[in-house]
């Protein structure tokens, strides 16, 4: 192949060079890799705009609330005392997808970023059935602004602290905004905003009557007594958006507001390793054939070579400030594995992977990409390969015990279990409690009955759900109780009313308390 | 592929300024406690800088439902080095043991504190918030002679310098078009009726006639002047009065023997405070510094806090001389004058009774303000004592304190200058 002069010498960046890397690279992962993208709005800005892009989670135009403040307050505590640098690169799931690139970044470091931002992530967002299902990435920028001007205007009519708190508590549930099992509507600004008017009519309305005592005859037939909502409710925040008694038309718009951003969030929680991974496997290709090609010289291959390796370090257990498995690392393990085992497949790789061992590797990672989530891809992709290079195993710390028992280890009887223990590792559902709307007392004292399914007899955080719980009470308005059963079994019931919060831990009578 | 680059850098830097506002006033409590602690602890030249504020974690969290300890727990770690499976081993001390996921771990890290830095003019806002200057006010409104000049619209004399060429050239233009409309109307007109003529034969007569009316309006036209005297317009400039934005401070510090390096430490803080806030408050501020024992110099800040003298204390040597300097250089109309006078409160005793005659006299009615703080552990002392009726009489504008270390004087301070409820 003839080499081709380099893009750029040296190791500052310029607008031209940011261009023709883009121009590069996009060529090569269209024609080469079959990388389908959504076309880019890459935006160069400054370290305290990162810090500002970084505190509003990503959201390229947050609301207003204190706890940004607090994430920016302690991003720049840490990025100033210098214990840690700030992401290279920010970027959006949306359309056209906006890459937020740093202007301290070198040359290097800027063509890694639009390899990984721009192409990897980017495919990944139009690619994965999850981000196609869950998230409209064309609406996504309209909404948020829809969003941050109906709080702004909230907070003009009812004080800021007003929506403030009743922000935290929406915060606090966010986890619970998301159904799991059915697919969210794609949402679009303009209709929002059409139809928040309409809703808010209609809304009040509606609640009201569901609340109605009207004085009705004195004898009622004797109706056997029913649960309300008669199947347990996954979606708490949708259920205080539909059926808190007291909640304002407009407070309602505001919980409806961060349970479409928990929607939009949702997708990226459940695929870390896959985006991450899938980012860092095309960068990883896309710079070496920019090396390949002449485009990028050896000095900036180098660097490249070592920022890549600083992505995907993986520290091990033992060591000082672990914080659990680098989802770059598994990622981008599991990726090039594929790629491995399809183009040069053991006897092993073939016993595992009967199917895709052999095939073709471009058409395997695109499947791969495309169709599964975290736990689905390590339960269907982790080889023992990629096993044995962490040096994986898996423990289990029951509370009975007083040591902690290693439970597999990276040989042949451990690797079918490792994986499934890592699969579950990555399952939102096993990760975070399972709670539940359980019963409204409709014609009691209208408290809330919420539901907790203890996994392997793992309980909850107390104190945190104590805290949690006032948040509930703060949107429901009435009591709300929480029981937690261990094996079907009453374990915990933690009950709060206006003033506190306590747990009665046995299961004498949970109705009258 | 449709791509897009955009500079973003030079827009607004401070996306979450508004956020970190919130922040600081949710917790302002906390803060403030804080930012207190510091000011009572900080060496006595640093107080000018931003400081580390540590909140317990546990105030300012989000809590969310998670997995608490107990149960089992199972996890994938890497890394292995030497287990096999079914080997047991101890549980770790400092709770790895945790929920796992990513919320839990973060805060589960052993930092039971939330660092963040408070810069420099936050810092300074907490610490000197609920404080006021008195009798401020009154200094602006009715004392104050000082005036600037603000645009107030345009007259029609002035000096050339303020000539308002746009609007000048406007109104002569507008002039124009008014006095020749008449004349251009009957140009018009000429000039028709000559085009008609032209057409006809044996009109020469005519035409000579009408050209020459033309040439007359022309000339006519002409001397309507481009530019007349009463089209000048000038900027008005109209006197605004403003407040009195100067400050000066009079540092009084008595460096007789009985001054021991540490009393001169704790008013040297004290004075740093008061400098700190009265630069908050005025955009100009200077400071003179006099230290006396029984003749008093005015002498630069160096020599103020660091050379020492010795011998007898005659107070009203100091006092005679600010009295003199504010003749001199501070005029009252245009400074705020503020005293702050630092002393063991040892006094010649025939020159106590003249002190507070000076100051009853001669100084309190100059300045906005006199604190007098007496720095002794015992009991009070001479200066203490004849100065005690002076509060009476002008609670206003004195006020005297007694400090014994270093923790008193933030609290003294704010005690002084403690906002006054309405």
């Amino acid at each position: 192949m003839n080499k081709k002069e380099p893009i750029i010498e040296g190791s500052d960046w310029t607008f031209d060079a940011l261009e023709a890397f883009e121009e590069e690279i996009g060529r090569i992962a269209a024609d080469n890799y079959r990388l389908d993208t959504y076309p880019n709005q890459i935006e160069i800005i400054s370290a305290d705009q990162m810090m500002d892009a970084y505190s509003s989670i990503g959201m390229p135009v947050g609301y207003h609330h204190w706890s940004f403040g607090k994430q920016y307050l302690s991003t720049e505590q840490r990025y100033r005392k210098g214990h840690m640098g700030l992401a290279y690169e920010l970027v959006i799931n949306s359309n056209p997808c906006i890459a937020y690139l740093m202007e301290e970044n070198n040359v290097t470091l800027q063509a890694l970023v639009i390899a990984h931002a721009c192409f990897g992530h980017n495919s990944f967002f139009k690619g994965n059935y999850l981000f196609r299902e869950w998230t409209d990435a064309g609406a996504i920028v309209n909404y948020i602004l829809f969003a941050k001007n109906y709080i702004g205007e909230c907070e003009e009519r009812h004080g800021v602290e007003t929506v403030e708190s009743l922000l935290d508590s929406c915060h606090a549930l966010m986890n619970l905004g998301v159904d799991r099992f059915r697919r969210p509507r794609p949402i679009s600004a303009q209709e929002e905003k059409q139809r928040q008017k309409e809703r808010e009519d209609y809304l009040q309305q509606q609640v009201n009557d569901l609340w109605r005592t009207i004085p009705t005859k004195e004898k009622e037939p004797e109706e056997p007594w029913q649960r309300y909502p008669a199947e347990p409710q996954e979606n708490l925040l949708y259920f205080i958006e539909k059926y808190a008694p007291l909640l304002e038309p407009w407070e309602r718009e505001i919980v409806r507001i961060v349970r479409k951003i928990a929607v939009y969030f949702y997708p990226q929680r459940q695929t870390k390793i896959m985006n991450e991974g899938w980012a860092t496997f095309w960068h990883y290709n896309l710079m070496h054939d920019l090396y390949d090609e002449g485009l990028i010289g050896e000095g900036n291959m180098l660097e490249f070579l070592q920022s890549h390796t600083n992505v995907i370090y993986q520290p091990s257990f033992d060591t000082p400030g672990f914080s659990g498995i680098n989802p770059y690392t598994l990622g981008f393990a599991m990726y090039s594995d594929i790629r491995r085992m399809c183009e040069n497949p053991t006897e092993e790789d073939i016993r595992f992977f009967p199917e895709q061992a052999g095939s073709n590797w471009l058409d395997t990672v695109h499947h791969a990409m495309a169709n599964y989530k975290d736990e689905s891809f390590i339960l269907q992709f982790l080889s023992p390969k990629v096993i044995r290079d962490l040096k994986l195993f898996s423990i289990v710390d029951d509370e009975s015990e007083s040591t902690i028992e290693i439970t597999a280890i990276h040989d042949d009887q451990g690797y079918l279990q490792l994986r499934e223990a890592l699969a579950d590792q990555h399952n939102i559902s096993k990760q975070e409690p399972d709670i539940q709307v359980w019963n409204v007392a409709l014609r009691g004292d209208r408290s809330m009955t919420l539901r907790h399914l203890q996994q392997n007899s793992v309980p909850l955080d107390e104190e945190d759900t104590k805290e949690v719980l006032k948040h509930v009470h703060r949107l429901w308005r009435f009591d709300v109780h929480l029981e937690s059963l261990r094996d079907e079994k009453l374990h915990q019931i933690y009950h709060c009313n206006d003033e506190k919060v306590w747990i009665g831990s046995d299961d004498s009578d949970s109705k009258t308390s | 592929m449709a791509f897009l680059i955009i500079d973003r850098r030079q827009q607004g830097k401070q996306k979450s300024a508004v956020n970190r506002q919130r922040f600081l006033k949710r917790f302002r409590k906390h803060i403030k406690k804080a930012v207190t602690d510091a000011a009572n602890k900080r060496s006595i030249t640093d107080m000018d800088r931003g400081e580390e504020i540590a909140i317990p974690r546990k105030d300012i969290s989000e809590p969310v439902f998670h997995h608490g300890k107990g149960g089992k727990q199972h996890r994938v770690l890497p890394g292995n080095k030497e287990f096999v499976r079914g080997d047991r081993v101890k549980r770790p001390s400092g709770g790895s043991g945790g929920g796992g996921s990513g919320e839990a771990s973060n805060q589960g890290e052993g930092l039971d504190e939330f660092v963040f830095e408070l810069n420099q003019q936050e810092f300074l806002d907490f610490m000197f918030e609920d404080l006021e200057l008195p009798n401020l006010v009154r200094k602006q409104l009715k004392d104050s002679d000082a005036h600037k000049l603000i645009k107030g619209g345009y007259q029609r004399e002035g000096i050339p310098a303020r000539l308002n060429i746009v609007q000048s050239m406007r109104g002569a233009k507008a002039r124009r078009i008014a006095l020749g409309g008449a004349i251009r109307r009957e140009i018009a007109a000429l000039e028709r009726e000559l085009e008609e003529f032209e057409a006809k034969p044996d009109t020469d007569n005519q035409r000579r006639e009408i050209t020459e009316k033309l040439e007359r309006a022309q000339r006519r036209l002409n001397q309507i002047p481009f530019l007349d005297d009463f089209d000048l317009r000038y900027n008005s400039m109209i006197q605004q009065p403003i407040p009195t934005t100067s400050a000066v401070m009079f540092c009084l510090m008595d460096v007789s023997g009985s001054m021991t390096q540490d009393i001169k430490d704790l008013a040297k803080r004290f004075f740093v405070l008061l400098h700190l806030f009265l630069q908050r408050h005025y955009e100009k501020t200077e400071v003179v510094f006099i230290r006396h024992h029984t003749k008093a110099d005015e002498v630069d800040e160096e020599e103020f806090f660091y050379s020492r003298e010795t011998g007898g204390t005659v107070v009203s040597s100091a006092l005679e001389l600010m009295k003199q300097i504010v003749q001199d250089r501070y005029p009252t109309d245009s400074w705020n004058i503020y005293g702050a006078q630092a002393s063991d409160g040892e006094n010649w005793q025939d020159d106590s009774p003249k002190c507070r005659d000076l100051l009853v006299k001669s100084l309190l009615p100059l300045v906005q303000y006199f604190a007098y703080v007496e720095i002794s552990s015992g009991k009070e002392q001479e200066l203490w004592q004849t100065y005690s009726e002076i509060p009476d009489q002008f609670p206003e504008h004195f006020a005297m304190r007694n400090v014994s270390d270093a923790a008193d004087i933030f609290p003294v301070f704010r005690d002084l200058f403690v906002r006054k409820s309405l």
